[in-house]
């Protein structure tokens, strides 16, 4: 318990002292915020809710989380890069304790930076619908976060290099959060495009927490919650095992 | 407490080590020698759980590393080559963390981090972050931080590289005092030889990944017909001998080595 307690705090610590990399990474939800809550909101009309941007919004969120969590598990790179990955290997305690710890930590670190994108997007003029549902919003927050850190520590697990790195980014996290139905509706898009969003885990969560700010759930929030639950222990099992496997 | 037997590990092509078989008693202080790339910190790897051997048997304390990795980890500390800090974590985190790690209880945590850091000269630095640290100032804490848990074997992969003469004799003198008062097994590679003739009990020299000779420094001094230890390492490794055979093959390996680098950290 100890074990996973420090690991969990060491992943905090670093994400609380790189205020740098916080601001930076504020930068690009933002931007897509502003770029096409402001530009698309009177082109687009979102049938349920007010505008574009009360669409978009949630979808901004998701994207922060997105990131940071499959960041914070390829940051086993960083840590074979500089050797700390080593320190953790020898150490006679469970590898699974260490998983456990590193991924919750980057979960802890994704739902901070969710938490902040939202407190931009309120700032800008963003407007949840209910504040009841905030409960449930950081419900589906912690949700996204747990399973994108588990699937970035089974990937950190088997990356060796950077160009790998170059590789995730560019076929599977912007893949994700593209077709995740962040940015548009489902109703009204192609068919294999559709297909597509419903095997991307990420558009549960886009669909659960829209559904808690602005009421708006194409899915339906009880199956988003069940495909999110299933996916969190599915990765945190595969990122489990693939961390056991490591050798230097 | 370290039984090898014909351990073999191929990178591809690479003959990493091959065929080597030696034991180190409990209590023992043991000197694993070689030049450069000869397979020393290769072995260590496969000793410590981070590596599976391409062939040939490992027993440490009686358990195999392969197929009990828990265990195995319980029983050693090491302190690595290559940096394996937290650098973004100060210096007392990085020692509190080992400590937890290693699962020393919090008041002794305390206590043998100030005595360690003060040892070491860092008490002061504490806490700072680790990436503002100087080389030297890093290896110093690495060693320290291998040092806040008592194993029952201790691995030092070439510990004092880029230390200063006053670390390297405090370092020396604690292992010592490890091995003398708590009984602990060090298992420990270096270049100078000076440290391996006063701290080893009983030493191997490894080239080209075989061992091609062991035993207590007075006896491989009398073998090759050296007064010290530097003269006998010399005469097994051959200074002339090595560069004569850098022919195509070893020009090879030496590529080969550089490419499999990132793989093999």
């Amino acid at each position: 318990m100890n074990v996973i307690f420090v690991l969990w705090l060491r992943e905090v610590k670093r994400y609380l002292r790189s205020r740098p990399q916080i601001i930076a990474s504020l930068g690009q939800p933002l931007l897509y915020l502003l770029v096409l809550g402001y530009g698309l909101n009177r082109v687009a009309q979102i049938p349920g809710t007010g505008s574009y941007f009360q669409f978009v919004a949630p979808g901004v969120i998701c994207m922060g989380i997105l990131f940071t969590s499959i960041f914070s598990g390829i940051g086993l790179l960083w840590d074979r890069q500089f050797g700390f990955l080593k320190e953790t290997l020898v150490a006679p305690v469970p590898r699974l304790q260490i998983m456990a710890g590193r991924t919750l930590g980057g979960a802890t670190i994704a739902i901070i930076q969710g938490t902040l994108v939202l407190v931009v997007c309120v700032l800008v003029g963003f407007r949840p619908t209910s504040f009841a549902a905030i409960p449930q919003a950081f419900l589906f927050m912690a949700l996204i976060a747990i399973v994108f850190a588990a699937l970035g520590t089974a990937i950190g697990s088997t990356l060796r290099d950077m160009q790998g790195f170059q590789m995730i980014m560019n076929f599977l996290i912007m893949p994700i959060f593209f077709l995740s139905g962040a940015l548009y509706p489902l109703a009204n898009a192609a068919l294999p495009l559709r297909i597509a969003t419903q095997l991307d885990p990420l558009s549960y969560g886009v669909d659960g927490l829209r559904g808690a700010f602005v009421g708006l759930a194409q899915i339906g929030v009880a199956l988003d919650v069940l495909v999110l639950g299933v996916l969190a222990a599915a990765f945190l099992v595969l990122g489990a095992w693939a961390f056991s496997k490591i050798q230097v | 407490m370290i039984k090898v037997e014909h351990l073999t590990k191929t990178f591809g092509e690479v003959k990493a080590v091959v065929d080597v078989t030696f034991e180190v008693k409990s209590g023992e202080v043991f000197a694993f020698l070689g030049p450069n790339g000869a397979g020393k910190t290769t072995t260590i790897q496969m000793l410590t759980t981070l590596l599976r051997p391409t062939s040939g048997t490992v027993a440490i304390d009686g358990l195999d590393p392969v197929a009990q990795p828990l265990e195995v980890r319980k029983r050693f500390g090491i302190v690595f080559q290559d940096p394996s800090l937290d650098q973004e974590l100060t210096a007392y985190e990085n020692m509190d963390l080992h400590g937890v790690l290693y699962h020393v209880p919090r008041k002794v945590r305390a206590e043998r981090i100030e005595v360690l850091l003060k040892l070491f000269e860092l008490w002061d630095r504490r806490a700072s972050l680790v990436k503002t640290f100087s080389g030297g100032m890093r290896r110093r804490l690495e060693i320290a931080r291998g040092l806040l848990h008592t194993p029952k074997i201790l691995f030092l992969d070439e510990p004092t590289l880029g230390l200063d003469p006053q670390s390297r004799n405090q370092l020396w003198t604690h292992v010592k005092h490890l091995n003398e008062t708590e009984g602990v097994t060090v298992f420990l590679t270096t270049h100078y030889m000076d440290e391996a003739d006063r701290v080893a009990h009983r030493v191997a020299i490894i080239d080209h990944g075989k061992i091609v000779a062991q035993g207590t420094c007075a006896e491989l001094k009398a073998q090759t017909g050296a007064d010290t230890l530097e003269g006998a390492f010399l005469k097994l490794t051959g200074t002339t001998i090595r560069d004569e055979t850098a022919n195509g093959a070893d020009a090879m390996r030496q590529m080969a080595r550089m490419w499999s680098r990132g793989q093999r950290r």
